[in-house]
C-alpha cells in the first residue's frame, strides 16, 4: 500500500532548549524525555532538568471514548461469531447492534454540563465530539453503501436517511418556528420549508405551507396547486408491486408536470413558491445558492439525486460524487481530510477510505473496526485488496495494543487478539505479562486470562513475581500459595524452609490454615512434603494420638524427606514419645535408635568439614547425607 | 503528542539515563551527579521520589531493572570502572507511609579497567544474568546462582571484542529455537576496523559465547544498539545508533546436522534514516516493538513506523523548543484539527458536520 506522505508532527518540549541532546525512554502508553548530553565523559551540565511525559492525542482516558470502546467491542465480538455461511451482508448487519448511533454519543453530551473545567477542555470535548460525529457519519456511508448496497431506487432513499440523520438542526429550527407566535411569519420560516424540501421531506413542507397559505387567502390557488405537486411527487416503494421502471416513467411524468408549472408561470408572483419549484426540478443553479442551507456538498449530492436521478445505482454515483463536491466548494478551498474519505467512499475506493481514516484518525479504533467490518463481509478481497485479512490484523493488533496499556480497558484488548489468528496469541503474551499486578484480585483477573487460553509460562511468570512479592515482605503464607500455583518446586522449597526456620527460632507455625490444607500440592517438593507432613505431625500429637505420631514421625526419618538441619529438632520431638505408653515398645527402640546412624553421620560430616578449613587434604568419600 | 506532564528530576547534574521497570509502574534515573533516585507512580499518575543515593564515584551512565520475578532489583554501571547491583529492602512500616524506600548494596562488580558504558540483564529465562561491558572492549556475564542471595555473582563469560564497546543488546526472544545471543556495539571511530557491530551467539557444547556474526557495512561507531522484541518471528531485527539510524533484518540460515559452530545468519538492512543528519546516540523499541524511537545530535527524538507492508517511516519528532514549562498536566494538542473543523465550526458540531464554508 503506498502512503501518502505526510509529514511528520512535531511536538514540541518545553524547558528544553532547541538544539539540545534528548534521551527517552518508552513506557507503557507514553514516551519520557529528558534533556542530557551524549558526547565526552564526566560532562557537567545543569542540574534540575526535568523528565517529561509524552502521550498520543488521542486520549483512551476520555470518558467518551471509553463508552466507544465498550459498545465498539460489544459490536465486535458479535460480528466474530457470526457463522462463515451466512449468505448476505444483509444477515451480517442484521445482526449487528444497530442502535440509533445518536444514542451512544448523545447522552455523553450530559458531560457537557458536568465538565465545568476551563474553556479549553470544553473546546477538547467538543472537538472529540465532532471527531466522533465525522466518524458516525462516515460508518454510517459505509453501511450504506458497502453493507445495505442497496439497489437503484432504494439506494437514494438509504443516502436520504443518511442526509437527514445527520442534519437534526433542521427539525430544531422548525421547532423554534413552530412554537412562536405566528410560524409562517417568522424570520427563518422559509428557511425551514426550503430545508425540508431540500432533504426531501415533502409531508413537513406540505404541513408548513398551510399555515402560510391561511396568511394570504388570496393566493391559495396557487398555493393548492403546490401542495398538489409536492404530493404528488413519487418515491420509490421498494416493497411494492411496482417496478423500477414503471416508477422511472412516474416520475418522469412528475417531473414534467413541475416543469410545466414553471413554464407557464404558475408561481411567478410568489418568489418563494418559484424557487420551491425549481429545487424540485433540481436545478443546479438554484441548489447551489442555497449552500448555507445544505452545508456540505454530500447533501448537495444527495439532492441533486434525489431531484434528478432518484433511479440512480452504486456504480453510478462516483460520475455525481466529485462533480457534486467541485461545484459546490468554492475553488478556493480545498478538501478537508473528511471529504476525501467520504469521496472515497462513493467511489466505491474501499481502499482509499481506509487509507484515508489511518491518515486522519489519530486512534486506531475507527480504522480497525471498519476494516473488520468489511473483511467480514467480504468486500475486502471482492475488491481486490489481496493483503486484505493481513490488513485487517494488522489494524486491529495497532488499536487492540493501544487500549492495552488502560488500567482497565486492557480487557476488552483481550478478545480483539482472540481474533487475530497470525499474531494475535504472541502480541497477547508480550503485553499481559507487563499488566501491573497492584492487587491479588487484579493478578487473579489476569492469572484468569492467561489460564483460559493455556499461557503456563506467563501464569507460571505473574504467580512467580507475587510470590516473590509476598517473600519480600514477610507474608509467607501468601509466598507459598502462589509458588504452589506457579507450580515453582524451588522456590516452594525455600519458603517451606522459611517456615521450618520459623518454627525453630518461635516454636510454633504460622498460616496454619495454608499448610493444613495443602492437599496434592504438597507433593511439589520434598521439603514442602515434609513441612506438611510435620505438621501433621504436631496435629496428631497435640490430640494425643501418640501412636500415628509416632508412626508418622518414623516415616519422616525413614523417607529421608527431612532436612538436615531438622534432624536435632525431631530428635528432641521424638523425646516425649519414649515415654508415651501407647508407643510401643519397637517403635520406641527404632526412634530411639533410628537417629543413631543420621547423627553419627552428622557429627562425622561436621567433624570433615573442620578438617577442610585447617587444610587437611581432601579424601573422596561418598556423603550419604543428604535429603530431599 | 502531547506533553502529558513534566516531573522535577532534582539530579544536580546531567542525567544520563532513565529506566521505566518492568510494569511501568517505577523509574529510576541516574546522573553525573553519581547518584540514583527511584520513583514510583502513585495512583492518580503522579511520580514520587521514594529513593536517592549515592550509588559510585563517578558518573552514572545507565541503570537497568531485573524482571520482577527476582525482585526489586537495579544494576548501575559507571565511569568509575565498576558496575553494581542494589536491592530493594522494605522497610518499617513509618518509613512506608513517608512513602521512602531503601535500597542497598548487594555487590560492587569490578572487574573492568576502563569505564563500564552499559548494563543489561539477560533474559528472565536464562536466570538472573548481569552483563556490562567497558571502554576497555571487554563484555562480562555474571550470574547470580542463587537468587535469593544477591551478594554472590560469579563471571561467567568474559569476552574480549577487541574494540571498546559502547553498548549490547540481548535477544530477548526465549524461544527453543535459537540459542541466547546479544549485540555488541563499539564506538570506535576507526573506519578501517571494519564491522563496529558483533552478535555473539551461546553455544550449548562448548558452553561459550562464540562471535556469529559481525555486520561489516556499520563501520562508523556505535552509539546505542537493540534488538527488538521477537514476536514470534523466525527472524531477528536489530536496529542500531550510529551516523545514521538502521534497522537490520538477520535470518538464521538453516544448519547442517552436522555444524556445530554458531548460526550463519542473512544479514539485510532492512531500513536506514538519515533524517537526523548527525550522530544518533539512543535507539530504543516500544514494547511491542510497532515503534522505534532514535536520538540524535540534532536535538531531536524520533519516532518510526513500519506499515504492514513494513515500509518504514517517520511518524513523530519530539523536539525541545525552550519554551517555559506550563506548570500543570498539558491537554492534548486541541488545535490539532484532524477534520479540518475549526474551532468556530465546532459550535456546530453539536448540529451535524459543516465540511463546506
Amino acid at each position: 500500500m503506498e502512503e501518502v506522505d505526510v509529514e511528520p508532527t512535531i511536538t514540541n518540549i518545553p524547558a528544553i532548549s532547541d538544539g539540545k541532546h534528548m534521551g527517552f525512554a518508552w513506557g507503557p502508553g507514553d514516551i519520557l524525555v529528558y534533556e542530557t548530553r551524549y558526547k565526552a565523559s564526566g560532562a557537567s551540565g545543569s542540574g534540575c532538568s526535568f523528565i517529561h511525559e509524552i502521550r498520543k492525542d488521542e486520549d483512551i482516558y476520555s470518558p467518551i471514548l471509553r463508552k466507544l470502546f465498550n459498545e465498539s467491542h460489544h459490536i465486535f465480538v458479535g460480528l466474530q461469531t457470526i457463522r462463515e455461511d451466512l449468505p448476505s451482508k444483509r444477515d451480517v448487519n442484521a445482526q449487528l447492534v444497530r442502535k440509533n448511533p445518536h444514542s451512544v454519543f448523545y447522552s455523553d453530551i450530559h458531560f457537557i454540563t458536568l465538565f465545568s473545567g476551563t474553556i479549553l477542555t470544553l473546546i477538547c470535548f467538543l472537538l472529540k465530539v465532532s471527531i466522533l460525529l465525522a466518524i458516525e457519519l462516515i460508518w454510517n456511508l459505509c453501511e450504506v453503501l458497502f453493507i445495505d448496497a442497496a439497489p437503484a431506487g432504494s439506494l437514494l432513499l438509504h443516502l436520504l436517511d443518511w442526509v437527514r440523520l445527520h442534519k437534526a438542526d433542521v427539525d430544531e429550527k422548525a421547532r423554534e418556528v413552530l412554537q412562536s407566535e405566528s410560524p409562517a411569519e417568522h424570520r427563518d420560516y422559509w428557511d425551514v420549508v426550503v430545508s425540508y424540501v431540500l432533504q426531501g421531506r415533502l409531508e413537513e413542507v406540505r404541513q408548513m405551507l398551510v399555515k402560510q397559505a391561511n396568511l394570504q387567502p388570496a393566493a391559495r390557488s396557487m398555493y393548492k396547486q403546490m401542495d398538489t405537486l409536492l404530493s404528488k411527487m413519487p418515491f420509490y416503494n421498494p416493497g411494492g408491486t411496482q417496478t423500477l421502471t414503471e416508477f422511472d416513467v412516474k416520475w418522469r411524468h412528475w417531473h414534467e408536470e413541475v416543469d410545466r408549472c414553471l413554464q407557464d408561470n404558475s408561481f411567478a408572483s410568489n418568489r418563494h413558491l418559484e424557487l420551491i419549484c425549481k429545487i424540485l426540478l433540481g436545478d443546479e443553479d438554484t441548489l447551489l445558492d442555497h449552500k448555507e442551507l445544505l452545508g456540505t456538498w454530500y447533501h448537495f449530492l444527495v439532492t441533486r439525486l434525489l431531484f434528478c436521478h432518484p433511479t440512480v445505482k452504486l456504480t453510478e454515483l462516483h460520475y455525481y460524487a466529485q462533480s457534486c463536491m467541485t461545484m459546490f466548494l468554492d475553488s478556493r478551498s480545498v478538501p478537508e481530510p473528511l471529504d476525501n474519505i467520504l469521496l472515497a467512499a462513493f467511489e466505491f475506493d474501499i481502499h482509499q477510505v481506509i487509507k484515508e481514516c489511518s491518515i486522519a484518525l489519530n486512534n486506531w479504533w475507527f480504522v480497525a473496526h471498519l476494516t473488520d467490518l468489511l473483511d467480514h463481509c467480504k468486500l475486502l478481497q471482492s475488491h481486490n485488496l489481496h493483503f486484505g485479512s493481513n490488513l485487517r490484523e494488522f489494524l486491529l493488533l495497532e488499536y487492540a495494543s493501544g487500549l492495552f496499556t488502560h488500567h482497565s480497558l486492557w480487557q476488552l484488548a483481550v478478545d480483539y487478539f482472540d481474533h487475530c489468528p497470525e499474531f494475535g496469541r504472541v502480541y497477547l503474551e508480550l503485553q499481559i505479562e507487563r499488566v501491573p499486578l497492584e492487587t491479588e484480585r487484579k493478578a487473579l483477573k489476569v492469572l484468569r486470562v492467561c489460564e483460559q487460553r493455556q499461557m503456563s509460562e506467563q501464569v507460571r511468570s505473574i504467580c512467580k513475581i507475587m510470590a516473590m512479592r509476598a517473600l519480600r515482605n514477610n507474608r509467607l503464607g501468601s509466598a507459598l500459595s502462589w509458588s504452589i500455583r506457579a507450580k515453582d518446586a524451588a522456590f516452594a522449597t525455600l519458603i517451606s524452609e522459611r517456615f521450618l526456620q520459623d518454627y525453630c527460632a518461635k516454636g510454633t507455625f504460622s498460616d496454619l490454615d495454608l499448610i493444613d490444607n495443602l492437599g496434592p500440592a504438597m507433593l511439589l517438593s520434598d521439603r514442602l512434603t515434609f513441612l506438611g507432613k510435620y505438621r501433621e505431625f504436631h496435629k496428631l500429637y497435640g490430640e494425643k494420638r501418640f501412636r500415628e505420631a509416632a508412626k508418622l514421625l518414623l516415616s519422616l526419618m525413614t523417607a529421608k524427606i527431612a532436612p538436615q538441619s531438622f534432624w536435632m529438632t525431631l530428635l528432641t520431638d521424638a523425646l516425649p514419645l519414649l515415654e508415651q505408653k501407647e508407643v510401643s515398645h519397637q517403635q520406641q527402640l527404632v526412634l530411639g535408635h533410628g537417629f543413631l546412624p543420621h547423627i553419627a553421620l552428622q557429627k562425622l560430616h561436621k567433624k570433615r568439614l573442620q578438617e577442610q578449613k585447617h587444610n587437611i587434604p581432601e579424601t573422596r568419600f561418598a556423603d550419604p547425607i543428604s535429603c530431599s | 503528542m502531547f506533553v502529558a506532564r513534566s516531573i522535577a528530576a532534582d539530579h544536580k547534574d546531567l542525567i544520563h539515563d532513565v529506566s521505566y521497570d518492568f510494569h511501568g509502574r517505577r523509574m529510576a534515573t541516574c546522573s553525573s551527579d553519581q547518584s540514583v533516585k527511584v520513583w514510583d507512580k502513585s495512583e492518580n499518575g503522579e511520580w514520587h521520589c521514594t529513593a536517592s543515593w549515592k550509588t559510585h564515584s563517578g558518573s552514572v551512565w545507565r541503570v537497568t531493572w531485573a524482571h520482577p520475578e527476582f525482585g526489586q532489583v537495579l544494576a548501575s554501571c559507571s565511569f568509575d570502572r565498576t558496575a553494581a547491583v542494589w536491592e530493594e529492602i522494605v522497610g518499617e512500616s513509618n518509613d512506608k507511609q513517608r512513602g521512602l524506600s531503601h535500597w542497598i548494596k548487594r555487590t560492587t562488580l569490578v572487574d573492568s579497567r576502563t569505564s563500564v558504558t552499559d548494563v543489561k540483564f539477560a533474559p528472565k529465562h536464562m536466570g538472573l544474568m548481569l552483563t556490562t561491558c567497558s571502554a576497555d572492549g571487554v563484555v562480562r556475564i555474571y550470574e547470580a546462582p542463587d537468587v535469593m542471595n544477591l551478594s554472590q555473582w560469579s563471571l561467567q563469560h568474559e569476552i574480549s571484542c577487541k574494540l571498546s564497546c559502547s553498548c549490547i543488546s540481548w535477544n530477548p526472544s526465549s524461544s527453543r529455537a535459537h540459542p541466547p545471543m546479544f549485540a555488541v556495539g563499539s564506538d570506535d571511530s576507526n573506519v578501517t576496523y571494519g564491522g563496529k557491530v558483533q552478535i555473539y551467539e551461546y553455544n550449548e557444547n562448548t558452553r561459550k559465547y562464540a562471535k556469529a556474526e559481525t555486520l561489516m557495512t556499520v563501520t562508523d561507531a556505535v552509539h546505542d544498539i537493540a534488538f527488538a522484541p521477537n514476536l514470534g518471528r523466525s527472524f531477528h531485527v536489530l536496529a542500531i545508533a550510529t551516523k545514521d539510524v538502521r534497522i537490520f533484518k538477520l535470518v538464521p540460515m538453516r544448519k547442517e546436522s552436522t555444524s556445530t559452530g554458531p548460526t550463519k545468519f542473512e544479514v539485510q538492512i532492512v531500513a536506514q534514516f538519515d533524517n537526523h543528519n548527525s550522530q544518533v546516540w539512543r535507539v530504543s523499541w516500544n514494547i511491542t516493538s510497532t515503534l522505534l524511537a532514535s536520538s540524535g545530535d540534532d536535538g531531536c527524538v524520533r519516532l518510526w513506523k513500519a506499515n504492514y507492508m513494513d515500509n518504514w517511516k517517520c511518524t513523530g519528532i519530539l523536539k525541545g523548543d525552550g519554551s517555559p514549562l506550563t506548570g500543570s498536566s498539558g491537554q492534548p494538542s486541541a488545535m490539532s484539527t484532524v477534520l479540518g473543523s475549526s474551532v468556530q465550526s465546532s459550535q456546530n458540531a453539536l448540529n451535524g458536520m459543516s465540511a463546506g464554508r
